[in-house]
């Protein structure tokens, strides 16, 4: 892999198509079977310097011969020195990037599309329902919450996994509890030394009270998941503008240029990956659009 | 009378056939590279043009739902011929560019990034809709967030010389989509071809300045009547025709109804209505790296919603069927579309009916579609 890279300076803002500013790889946490946590440092001090993002959006990562993927940030928008991409090795692109070594230099291009409702959702309560590869899209809310405590209401973090080894972050989770942020987790399939909740997250619903009219519902996950974590919302009263959802297409381009991304009117990459649920329903329960 | 002032934009003039020769010469000089229709290997394409002759004088394209014959009737006018299957699009946004290659030396990639050129072409032969269909691109290419520079370096660089359509194709529904058969859209000329002369409508300085000094004479009363009729018949003899009136609800309002299953089991999903479609604009970014490895070019290529990998990521396929990906293409072109940009994606110039091998008609299924909620 490269080592170092060079570049022209970049074009003015709209006038860049696809080209990435460069960035190093500075460590690599394995988090589980498949995935680890990339932090990455802007080679160009200028780019470090400039470069901020909100809760909930993504950067694309370019490896030269390979391409690139979409990957959501995973850390904390108040500390950019290095940011954080938790990428499970699915793909070309992602199981090329699960070669690298620390000092390695990727493309990134970002950060692109919309993001959670931070502003909007202070003095309510907030409800964090994610599954798997779900939760490092909301930890960077996570944090935000934990850096202003005091502006929200009553925190819940409800996550499963698919076993107590896929779970990401749980050595994070004692600390989330200490900043006020309760968390309830659930596995498909316990093994031998697990103690906690089996089943899906829709049903972690069941285990607190929720003040559901005061309540924002932020979500993310598989589509099935994401389906049936709206429907609890739903059921107990959450209104519908109150419920965000983050959505997974593929992407090309970032800049709603490309197509590949489209949910009937939405590019995903520009007026997601965050949506309101409202402006969604009309093509939520479309099988295959 | 002849006359060697300029006109005025706005104004229609005539200038006799062989006098675009010289306006052809004009646009060389300035430096314009001249594309329009041309027949080559037997079939009708866009390419390099030099002169009028190089025009399919006489030939007419015969086109119906799956089927596109070029046939040779003799007759004598350059511009009575509807457009095959290319589009001016393949100029403005190339089916292949490059965006940059990267080059490793002593383990680091350089990147060079080619400074977005292209040539200013002079468009021969616009019909109104494709001429529609370009100012349909420049919504998606030329934003207000997003300037595309590929497209942006040939768009604000063509000369367009627009023609008025006097005989549809069988497969043209121009007239109900609002884009022709009169050129709706701002050209720098727009033509008409009557049996003697050329009508010229000035749309713009560029073109003012192209026709100034050429021996032209202001059209008169007779000749622009002609000219009317003509595309009064011709809007008349258009072969199909789209029913826009409750679209986009007939279709975002019915996502799920059945009909789209039977439309999946005819269509090949072949990507054919796409390629040829003035105004698709998906692509996708490809990397080629050199077999050494030192080297790797990434360069954006045409793609399609009909192509299984258009939609396939992490999660699998979001849309494995064919039926979910023409749905996908008929609910953008008369849908979506209209809430992206405002306008439809369609145009009405029947490329995707002609060009299906499975003869599927874009016209037919909204109609059926209609038939069956009802």
């Amino acid at each position: 892999m490269a080592t170092h890279v060079h570049s022209h300076s970049p074009a003015s803002p709209t006038e860049r198509l696809l080209e990435p500013v460069w960035a190093e790889v500075t460590a690599i946490t394995p988090e589980a079977e498949g995935i680890s946590t990339y932090w990455l440092k802007f080679s160009d001090p200028a780019v470090a310097a400039a470069y901020t993002f909100q809760p909930g959006q993504f950067n694309m990562i370019y490896l030269p011969g390979y391409g690139e993927a979409a990957i959501s940030i995973c850390s904390d928008p108040e500390s950019t020195s290095v940011i954080g991409h938790s990428i499970r090795f699915v793909g070309n692109v992602t199981r090329a990037i699960s070669r690298l070594k620390v000092g390695d230099v990727v493309g990134v291009r970002g950060p692109f599309g919309s993001a959670w409702p931070m502003k909007e959702m202070e003095g309510h309560d907030v409800i964090i329902a994610c599954g798997g590869i779900g939760l490092p899209p909301l930890r960077p809310a996570i944090y935000h919450i934990m850096n202003h405590r005091e502006k929200f209401g009553k925190v819940f973090l409800l996550y499963g996994a698919r076993t107590p080894k896929d779970m990401l972050y749980p050595t994070e989770f004692e600390e989330w509890e200490r900043a006020g942020i309760q968390v309830q987790v659930t596995v498909d399939r316990a093994d031998e030394d697990w103690q906690g909740q089996v089943g899906v997250v829709p049903m972690l619903f069941y285990r607190f009270r929720m003040d559901a009219p005061n309540s924002v519902v932020l979500t993310c996950g598989p589509e099935i998941m994401i389906r049936f974590v709206v429907y609890e919302g739903l059921a107990r009263r959450v209104p519908a503008d109150q419920i965000y959802v983050s959505l997974e297409r593929n992407m090309k381009c970032g800049q709603g240029s490309c197509g590949h991304c489209q949910l009937g009117p939405y590019f995903i990459c520009k007026d997601g990956p965050v949506f309101r649920f409202d402006t969604l329903q009309p093509y939520f329960n479309v099988e295959e659009f | 009378m002849q006359s060697d002032r300029s006109p005025e934009i706005g104004s229609t003039v005539a200038i006799q056939k062989n006098v675009f020769n010289s306006l052809l010469s004009k646009l060389k000089e300035q430096g314009y590279e001249i594309v329009g229709p041309h027949v080559e290997n037997e079939t009708l394409v866009y390419a390099p043009i030099a002169k009028l002759e190089d025009l399919p004088r006489g030939f007419v394209t015969e086109q119906e739902a799956g089927s596109f014959r070029l046939v040779y009737t003799g007759h004598t006018r350059y511009f009575d011929i509807i457009p095959g299957a290319q589009s001016w699009k393949q100029y403005l946004f190339p089916s292949r560019a490059e965006l940059f290659t990267l080059r490793k030396a002593d383990g680091t990639w350089n990147m060079e990034t080619p400074r977005p050129t292209a040539p200013a072409y002079a468009f021969i032969g616009v019909r109104g809709c494709e001429l529609a269909a370009i100012q349909i691109q420049d919504n998606a290419f030329l934003r207000g967030d997003f300037t595309d520079p590929i497209y942006r370096a040939a768009r604000e660089k063509a000369f367009i010389l627009a023609v008025n359509c006097l005989h549809p194709a069988s497969t043209c529904f121009c007239a109900s989509m609002g884009t022709g058969p009169r050129v709706e859209g701002d050209a720098d000329l727009t033509l008409t071809e009557l049996e003697d002369v050329f009508l010229l409508n000035v749309g713009s300085e560029l073109g003012r300045n192209i026709l100034s000094g050429l021996p032209f004479e202001s059209a008169s009363a007779f000749v622009l009547n002609a000219a009317n009729r003509g595309l009064e018949r011709a809007a008349q003899q258009m072969g199909r025709s789209m029913d826009t009136s409750d679209l986009p609800d007939l279709i975002l309002n019915n996502l799920d109804h059945v009909h789209w299953r039977e439309i999946g089991e005819r269509c090949l999903s072949c990507a054919n209505c796409t390629q040829v479609c003035p105004t698709c604009f998906c692509w996708d970014a490809t990397d080629t790296l050199s077999l050494d490895g030192n080297q790797t070019r990434r360069e954006r290529v045409w793609d399609s919603c009909f192509n299984p990998g258009y939609s396939y990521q992490a999660g699998g396929n979001t849309r494995p069927t064919i039926h979910s990906r023409y749905r996908q293409w008929m609910s953008h072109k008369l849908g979506t579309w209209k809430v992206q940009y405002g306008t439809f994606g369609c145009t009405g110039c029947g490329r995707c009916i002609t060009w299906c091998p499975a003869a599927i008609d874009i016209t037919v299924e909204i109609a059926n579609l209609r038939k069956e909620i009802r």
